[in-house]
């Protein structure tokens, strides 16, 4: 035993002791007094306590996603789908439901600043005018626009009036993750650049060269909709989804073959499965290739090749060719001209941008929205010929690095506080809406670019209103414009789909043109850059909620690491969180090592979007920057790298460390041959419901359930932050995601393991599963988990005194302990929050209670009405955003509803089932359709 | 040793009545509540016969009843004591020179979610809970608002139902039978047996 000496003594003790007490008492208060401020005029069609929802879209690279933006007495909170907008029918992905939080951000821009000082519109607005005199003179000499992808129809008109204005000037377009590839190679194939519009319902076979279409492609919310639509196996048949890819995405896992290749390896195999498809099949064929080719040529018109933005043009051109060989061209695929005007090459028009500058051709530089500073290619030379423009205007939400170096930057309107118009993937327009005043006095961009033709009155209300009048011209144009902004989608305005000539023939002599596609050396390292699945490009670096999302295929959260295969790793002798430096030409980087299962060997991936240096205090020095070693020629992926190992460690946060199932039925699944000869395949013995000490649940009008389809969920998250933004559920921060302290109410766990005889990356959402026999409920001392009457489980806030017997006890591990405040209360926090839910202090527990807020609403409104609730009424958040609607919430008493039908399947299990706690969640096995008389075992090789 | 012991037993009672007071919602029960404008619900309610809805207009929509904006006291003040001094602060504010912040009266703890709406819609009178407001010159608190207060009815409500068309009559008084009453009138309005009233998720959430 230790004899430590007395820290106090006795006395001393007893006196800080009621020190603290007293003190402790006194801080005691009473609740504040409440006051309420009455609207002097309140707004048309408000009721005081309910939520509006207003119809408009949010954009990113231009490519609109219809959204509808919950307000609560004028303060936007929550974002939804448009269920009318053809990108959405309802759903969104992720990084949509973050951009509520990036409206609020407090971090945003407030003031005009020149040269580092506070400045004023009116000082900008002069300069402006003295240099509008001499562009009048000289045509714009010298001025140039450098904007992201742009499809806003006003803004476009706003430019043609520019141009006309001072013919002289220039616009470019840089968007790092840009789809300067899918313009070249549909140049290549129908001598135009043209956008595909892909029809996934209609394609029974689906062949992706490394798109990632349900996760990034523009329209990916759609695609997965459409997608899943082919994967219902009571339907008896499924499509089938063959990938190629080097880093695993969400498509990747949701394919029924997926091959791991380099990305340079793409083209080859490429054209080996065009030579495949269009004459005989060589019997040295890779299976994957075989089977594929096999595949497309059973499906003719109703199959689709489809290539990614990665991939250099022949690859799509070769797609091209090959749907228009299969038949698919207006069947699963169709062509529109570009919804979105950027550059047809982003890169050359940066460059041409930086050679203008260079040469002292630009005297004034407006950096509409972007971040090119960061951003843009490490050999493009930006940052120094930014310095040779006199004049510099950065226009943009946050003072970042760009504008750091600009002599100018204008805090810019987030989307949601100003009217505007924008088109989606399909050409469907709408007219965006502003929710709110700009909070932060930021600009229109249309008022921004009026400005500089010399028009500073005009508000972007007016602009776009004018815009759309003459649109709509005599034609009922109140009406019209009236109904636009109801709906969120200007009627009749989907693009008509291109009268395509048939592709160029790309592959004349299959036989020959096999041996064309380059192949690397085997043993050469390729890195290759992605968009970040929750950050993108860098531009959400500062919203939490998607730096604390789990990204899908490496459950990281704060940061970005150099990802690799197993086999990589252990060549090079690193495991994870090993740093290496990784050389390219002769920049180099240093970065923590992550292995991700499934990558192709031999090859390197960086998320690009981190490693930002004036992101804001959320978003500055998260993960290291890609950018660093992105060029202009290798914009994609980039051969011959060095990795050397350093003698130094990085932590990653991670929200699960352990991948395997080791042999537990957690996730069931099974081909869709075992299910058409059983379809009672996912049925064990544990399923059976055991007899219980514990007395029944009793039954009231309702009884809540959920049924979640693992052949369906993809994977994405966006059930994780929908569910965050609908339940005030506050982000952590990195350090206590490394202790294991993340809020999140419902996860999607990630397991590599053996499903339906191959490895395969397996999803699985996990909310609480709302027990009957719940074990929470037994060992809370404080009866703060409990269950209400129609069967929910609840967690009492102010009953819980934090023992977290109930987290211990739970099976499943949904329990959320706030073991620090993490809720803010700044101003913007308390504006966001959902004001139907509690904002929950430290030292509680929480977790899913079904969007008991959604539940109540829907029984109050139908019992208001005297009448029951409708099917599909209550809607919880996770169900709603979810691409792929593979949750289902609803009455269990309801012998028609959804839910009972869902679980009335044969591929209903419950999780741990064998321990009798009779979850009111419930799953449905994955089924997936790998090519019959394949080996299993294939599938693992190629992997 | 006496001593101390009864000494503990005043620290605690004291501690215990300290304690309630501050959980108490403010203000006190019965205390009439400084308003910027003194405005008397005696005068309006009462004496004009203006009905509730005229002012609280979403107190059958929503569960929030409703705070009048300032043009439906305008309705009738920019004609009736348009110049009088106890109502510049409603004009200023009108006029957007100021703003009017009144002060709650009755204001449930942040966990808690009240629904006006559904208590209007199943026969719960607005005087069950806020008292003869017709007859107070300024507004002031009849009920404690405790949950035990809230359960009160929420265990047995059919001692405080009244037919619907009586939902808004500040001076309607139970019958003797009220219980037989309120038993067909909960069976008639189709309201969710106790258990479903008492759990813990139709209030809190």
């Amino acid at each position: 035993m230790l004899d430590l000496p007395p820290i106090v003594d006795r006395r001393s003790f007893m006196k800080l002791m009621s020190a603290s007490i007293a003190l402790a008492g006194g801080a005691c208060t009473r609740a504040p007094l409440e006051p309420i401020v009455p609207y002097a005029r309140q707004p048309e069609g408000m009721v005081q306590g309910e939520p509006l929802f207003f119809a408009t879209a949010l954009t990113r690279g231009g490519y609109a996603h219809g959204v509808l933006v919950e307000s609560n007495m004028g303060r936007p909170t929550k974002i939804e789908g448009n269920p009318a907008h053809p990108a959405s029918l309802g759903s969104t992905g992720p990084l949509e439901q973050g951009r509520i939080l990036e409206l609020w951000d407090p971090d945003r821009s407030r003031v005009i600043q020149h040269l580092g000082q506070i400045d004023s519109w009116e000082n900008l607005a002069s300069l402006i005018r003295s240099r509008g005199q001499r562009w009048q003179a000289d045509g714009g000499e010298g001025l140039r626009i450098l904007a992201g992808g742009v499809s806003s129809p006003t803004l476009l008109a706003q430019w043609r009036l520019l141009l006309e204005k001072y013919p002289r000037a220039r616009i470019h377009h840089y968007e790092p993750v840009n789809r300067d590839n899918v313009y070249a190679g549909a140049r290549a194939s129908f001598g135009r650049p043209l956008e595909p519009v892909y029809h996934f319902d209609r394609a029974r076979v689906i062949v992706s060269l490394e798109a990632d279409f349900l996760g990034g492609l523009p329209g990916h919310v759609r695609y997965a909709r459409d997608f899943s639509r082919g994967r219902r196996p009571e339907a008896r048949s499924m499509n089938r989804l063959y990938v190629v890819e080097c880093m695993p995405s969400i498509t990747g896992a949701a394919a029924d073959h997926r091959l791991a290749r380099r990305s340079s390896e793409i083209h080859s195999l490429a054209l080996r499965l065009a030579a495949a498809t269009t004459g005989p099949v060589s019997a040295d064929a890779l299976p994957w290739v075989r089977s594929a080719a096999a595949d497309l040529q059973q499906h003719h018109g109703a199959s689709l090749v489809l290539a990614g933005d990665e991939q250099p043009p022949e690859v799509h051109a070769l797609a091209h060719h090959l749907n228009e060989v299969l038949g698919n061209r207006g069947a699963t695929v169709d062509f529109i001209a570009l919804p979105v005007t950027t550059a047809q090459s982003n890169r050359d028009s940066l460059a041409q941008l930086v050679e203008d500058m260079r040469h002292g051709r630009v005297d004034t530089l407006l950096i509409l929205g972007g971040n090119p500073l960061y951003d843009s290619p490490v050999d493009a030379g930006f940052a120094e010929a930014l310095r040779s423009a006199s004049v510099s205007i950065h226009f943009g939400l946050h003072h970042n690095e760009t504008s750091r170096h600009c002599t100018w930057h204008v805090p810019a309107a987030h989307e949601l506080e100003t009217w505007s118009d924008a088109t989606a993937y399909d050409g469907t327009v709408t007219i965006q809406q502003p929710l709110i005043a700009p909070l932060y006095g930021g600009r229109p961009v249309h008022e921004m670019l009026a400005a500089l033709t010399g028009d500073f009155d005009s508000t972007a209300h007016s602009l776009v209103r004018n815009y759309w009048m003459g649109v709509f011209g005599n034609q009922q144009p109140e009406e019209r414009w009236a109904n636009c902004l109801r709906s969120g989608v200007v009627s009749e305005s989907t693009a008509r789909y291109e009268n395509t000539q048939a592709a160029k023939a790309v592959v004349g002599d299959a036989g020959a043109t096999a041996a064309v596609g380059t192949v690397p050396d085997p043993k050469e390292i390729e890195l290759a850059f992605r968009p970040d699945p929750t950050l993108w490009d860098g531009r959400y670096a500062n919203v939490a909620w998607l730096q604390e999302l789990p990204k899908p295929m490496t459950q990281l959260t704060w940061d970005n690491a150099a990802f690799m295969s197993d086999a990589l790793a252990q060549q090079l002798q690193v495991t994870n969180e090993d740093v290496v430096e990784l050389e390219v030409g002769n920049r180099t980087l240093r970065a923590p090592v992550w292995v991700v299962p499934h990558h192709a060997e031999h090859a390197l991936t960086l998320y690009l979007g981190s490693g930002r240096t004036a992101a804001g205090p959320v978003g500055t020095g998260h993960g290291v920057n890609a950018f660093a070693l992105r060029t202009q020629n290798a914009p994609w992926f980039a051969g011959g790298v060095k990795v050397r190992k350093l003698n130094e460690r990085y932590r990653l946060a991670t929200v699960q460390s352990h991948h395997r199932l080791e042999g537990r039925p957690i996730i069931r699944a099974g081909t869709l041959a075992d299910y058409l000869h059983d379809p009672q395949f996912a049925r064990q013995e544990s399923d059976r419901r055991a007899a219980s000490l514990y007395p029944d649940v009793p039954r009231a009008e309702y009884a809540w359930g959920m049924s979640i389809d693992l052949a369906s969920c993809i994977g994405c998250g966006a059930c994780t932050i929908a569910c965050q933004a609908e339940n005030n559920i506050p982000t952590v921060g990195k350090s206590e995601v490394i202790a294991g302290r993340e809020l999140h109410w419902i996860r999607v766990d990630r397991y590599e393991d053996a499903a339906a005889g191959a490895q395969r990356t397996l999803f699985q959402p996990v909310p609480c599963m709302q027990c009957e026999h719940a074990p929470c409920e037994l060992v809370c001392p404080v009866e703060a988990s409990v269950h209400d009457a129609e069967g929910i489980n609840v967690q009492v806030y102010n009953r819980c005194v934090g023992t977290r017997f109930c987290s211990n006890n739970c099976p499943y591990k949904v329990r959320r302990f706030n073991f620090l405040s993490y809720s803010k209360e700044d101003a913007q926090s308390a504006a966001l929050h959902n004001p139907e839910v509690t904002v929950r202090m430290r030292g509680v527990m929480e977790k899913c209670n079904y969007c008991l807020q959604r539940v109540v609403r829907g029984r109050i409104s139908a019992d208001r009405d005297d009448r029951a609730l409708r099917d599909g009424e209550v809607v919880t958040a996770c169900q709603a955003v979810c691409p792929t609607q593979a949750i289902v919430f609803g009455d269990l008493n309801d012998p028609h509803s959804e839910v009972r039908a869902a679980k009335g399947s044969s591929r209903t299990y419950t999780l741990l089932g064998e321990l009798n706690t009779r979850p009111r969640t419930t799953y449905l096995a994955r089924v997936v359709n790998p090519a019959t008389g394949r080996d299993p075992s294939e599938d693992g090789g190629e992997r | 040793m006496k001593v101390g012991a009864i000494g503990a037993v005043i620290v605690v009672i004291a501690a215990i009545l300290a304690w309630r007071r501050s959980v108490a919602p403010r203000p006190a029960v019965g205390a009439p509540v400084d308003q910027p404008v003194p405005f008397s619900h005696k005068h309006h309610a009462g004496d004009d016969g203006i009905d509730c809805r005229y002012c609280h207009t979403s107190v059958e929509t929503s569960a929030f009843a409703g705070i009048p904006p300032l043009s439906t006291c305008m309705t009738c003040h920019s004609q009736l004591f348009t110049d009088a001094p106890l109502l510049a602060p409603l004009r200023a504010s009108f006029a957007g020179q100021q703003t009017l912040a009144w002060q709650r009266v009755h204001d449930l703890p942040d966990f808690v979610y009240f629904d006006h709406s559904i208590h209007i819609a199943k026969g719960v009178g607005c005087s069950t809970c806020h008292g003869a407001v017709d007859t107070m010159p300024l507004t002031s608190r009849v009920a404690s608002l405790h949950m035990q207060w809230c359960l009160d009815c929420h265990r047995e409500p059919e001692r405080y139902l009244r037919p619907k068309s009586q939902v808004f009559n500040m001076k309607w008084q139970a019958p003797p039978d009220q219980r037989v009453l309120g038993k067909k009138l909960r069976a008639i309005y189709h309201i969710h047996p106790s258990s479903v009233l008492t759990s813990c998720s139709t209030c809190h959430r």
